[in-house]
């Protein structure tokens, strides 16, 4: 169920990744990592741990700093300049695997808090998005909590409507759902369904294959700091070329 | 660590209906107590068998005596004259007598101020609020306040409730940033009142500092310490994480160095020699300013190990999450991470300050005359000679009712913070 109805994309990439490279002290996590994003894209990156993916993710918004390669997000290149570091923060969400939710404050307040100091939003303007979008997550009846006081599941979506209502032009998903019981899992998965028919730019680091199929405009495997095979959902599943893609996809889709 | 205390504050606020209370560990509700009567208690605890029944006994015993020779000795042996005697100077020094209506109206102020705090920061009058709006009643009550002193604690509670129900007129939000200013302005107005602006025949002469004594003395410079400190410490803490070299190190060294130095060596230090490096030009700096500053100075190097630990309980998925909504550096600092890492240490932050309250007896070692320096003053009249375990037993009492309020305001703020609170679910 590819978003076929998407419209025809003549834009420019949002996100260019150029032999993106980053060491750790002598190790070397990234080795040239090369990618570019449309539009309304929907990215799935997949592959074994330590293979580099969280760690690529968090290069695209300067959470860490890539020492070789270009990254352009947005076209602003990401560079020392923190200027620009801070515009494409505010371009791009980003949802973590442990939620990383800001526990001293109210759900309302963690949804809020980024408009209102950020894009120096009134406070009203701020509840009202942030209510559209504690509703189109499911939990309206949550706003006065802490987080805390939440299922992983519901801090999860809490942490999505608080990247979504910075109005991003993308959103980067670490993981987000394998902090979660299984039960909780759908509830989560349903909301970013939801998000990438909306439109929304997304680049999923995530081993849910189901979510991946349904939809991923492209897939990328990572292995060892580089891209080992990219490909739709259909070419990466059934035609599976390189040796260590099989495998991996073999070993997970078993489950 | 986990919460097994419900918090009650955030029920109120969010007019929850109130569940018993689960664990959220295990998510089972506490046993029922049955027969929950003292009667129960008291064999359950104190006598649940022989050996615990022998000890219970043996305590009891001990107390009994220990507390018949107390009352014995407060109410027959000791002769309290030599405080009611010197009290205007146990509480003010040398602090000239026709000037002392400037230190009252201070507490009027004061009263005011506490009203309004009441008022703003409070959703509703619970004993405890009412137990801090009455202290002023409750002097006034003592046995050995004056006449003089009984009129002013009661004008200082009236002007105290009076500010509390002018403030009810405000907006919740007003009232907070009244507050808040009111409460900033306090101590230099304060201060200026009692240091008076006027020459000989004005309305307000000057007072010289050297003149302040006592309780009023002893109180100023913790209050003032406890001020200055905490957001000095702050810096200090963040600069010693900075990433500039220069910074860190400048912060490391400033704070190593007076940690590794006794208050009162920092306090002879403030006494003589800040005056040696002064330029002669300038005029010389009061004694008590020196003080207050050598204590603010010395407190806030270890404000400064205390926030820094605070902040390393912040996880990095805290800074992560802050920057990726765009916060800049110094923003998330003050919007996300700090108010985290506060709440964690305020305990030890509280602790802190009752040393301080109790350190600033030090400065009667360079001739200040703090509560106790007043108390040993008054011991070295011949005509008191003998009457130190009265003086020592009031100034000790004095002491420990301000420490404990302390300690006590401390645990009313960790609760409505919701200080140990379950965060683990989020990080
Ligand atoms: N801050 C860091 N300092 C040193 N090494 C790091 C750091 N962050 C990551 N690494 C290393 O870089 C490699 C890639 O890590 P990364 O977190 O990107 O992997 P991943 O593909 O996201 O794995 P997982 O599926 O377990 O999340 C790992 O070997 C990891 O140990
Ligand atoms: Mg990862």
């Amino acid at each position: 169920m590819n978003r076929n109805s998407a419209p025809a994309r003549t834009e420019d990439p949002i996100i260019i990744c150029r032999d993106v490279q980053k060491w750790f002290g002598k190790y070397h996590a990234l080795k040239g990592i090369s990618m570019e994003v449309m539009p309304q894209e929907v990215i799935v990156i997949f592959g074994p741990s330590g293979s580099g993916k969280s760690t690529f993710i968090r290069t695209i918004n300067r959470l860490e700093a890539h020492q070789s390669g270009q990254i352009i997000v947005d076209g602003i290149e990401l560079t020392h300049d923190v200027r620009n570091i801070e515009r494409v923060r505010m371009e791009t969400g980003m949802v973590f695997q442990q939620f990383n939710l800001f526990p001293h404050l109210t759900v309302m307040q963690n949804i809020t808090y980024a408009p209102m100091y950020n894009r120096k939003w009134h406070r009203s303007k701020a509840e009202k998005v942030a209510m559209e979008l504690l509703e189109r997550v499911g939990i309206p009846e949550q706003a006065e909590k802490y987080p805390a006081q939440l299922s992983g599941g519901q801090q999860q979506r809490v942490a999505i409507a608080r990247a979504l209502a910075m109005q991003p032009k993308m959103m980067l998903f670490d993981e987000p759902t394998s902090a979660l019981d299984p039960e909780m899992i759908k509830e989560v998965l349903d909301v970013m369904i939801e998000l990438a028919q909306s439109g929304m730019t997304m680049i999923v680091i995530t081993h849910e294959m189901g979510f991946a199929r349904a939809v991923a405009d492209r897939l990328f495997f990572f292995d060892e700091g580089l891209v080992v095979e990219s490909g739709t959902p259909d070419e990466l599943f059934n035609f599976p070329k390189e040796e260590r893609s099989k495998q991996f996809l073999a070993q997970i889709l078993s489950h | 660590m986990r919460l097994l205390r419900p918090n009650l504050t955030l029920r109120r606020r969010m007019a929850l209906p109130v569940a018993p209370v689960t664990d959220p560990q295990t998510n089972v509700l506490p046993p029922a107590r049955e027969g929950n009567t003292a009667l129960r208690w008291i064999k359950e605890n104190l006598f649940s068998s022989l050996f615990d029944s022998v000890l219970t006994i043996i305590s009891l015993l001990f107390l009994f005596f220990a507390l018949r020779l107390a009352l014995d000795w407060v109410f027959n042996l000791a002769q309290w004259d030599v405080i009611t005697e010197n009290i205007n100077i146990l509480m003010k020094g040398a602090y000239p007598s026709d000037q002392v209506w400037r230190i009252w109206l201070g507490l009027y102020l004061l009263g005011a101020i506490v009203g309004i705090n009441l008022r703003a920061w409070n959703r509703e009058l619970n004993r405890t609020t009412i137990a801090i709006a009455a202290i002023p009643l409750i002097l006034a009550l003592l046995p050995f306040a004056s006449e003089n002193a009984r009129i002013n604690l009661i004008i200082i509670q009236v002007t105290s409730a009076a500010a509390y129900l002018l403030t009810s007129i405000l907006g919740d939000k007003r009232r907070r940033q009244l507050a808040a200013v009111m409460s900033i302005l306090y101590i230099p107005v304060f201060i200026l009142l009692l240091e008076g602006f006027t020459d000989e025949d004005g309305i307000m002469p000057l007072v010289k500092s050297d003149l302040w004594g006592g309780l009023l003395l002893s109180v100023l410079l913790a209050t003032v310490g406890i001020i200055f400190s905490l957001p000095l410490g702050i810096v200090l803490a963040l600069g010693r994480r900075s990433r500039q070299p220069a910074i860190s190190a400048l912060c490391i060294t400033y704070i190593e160095v007076v940690r590794g130095v006794p208050l009162i060596s920092i306090l002879f230090m403030g006494n003589i020699m800040l005056q040696l490096f002064m330029p002669q030009s300038l005029p010389p700096i009061d004694r008590v300013v020196r003080v207050m500053m050598a204590i603010t100075l010395f407190t806030a190097a270890y404000m400064a190990e205390i926030v820094r630990g605070g902040l390393q309980a912040i996880p990095k998925g805290q800074y992560d999450a802050a920057y990726a909504l765009g916060f800049s550096g110094l923003k998330s600092m003050r919007v996300i991470i700090l108010p985290q890492a506060l709440r964690i240490v305020i305990p030890v932050i509280v602790s802190q300050f009752i040393g301080l309250l109790l350190d600033t007896t030090l400065v009667a070692l360079v001739g200040l005359f703090d509560l106790l320096g007043i108390g040993q003053a008054i011991l070295s009249n011949p005509n008191w000679l003998g009457r130190s375990q009265e003086v020592y037993v009031f100034i000790g009492l004095i002491y420990w009712i301000l420490a404990t309020s302390m300690a006590f305001a401390s645990q009313r703020l960790e609760k409505n913070l919701g200080v140990g609170r379950n965060y683990d679910e989020s990080q």
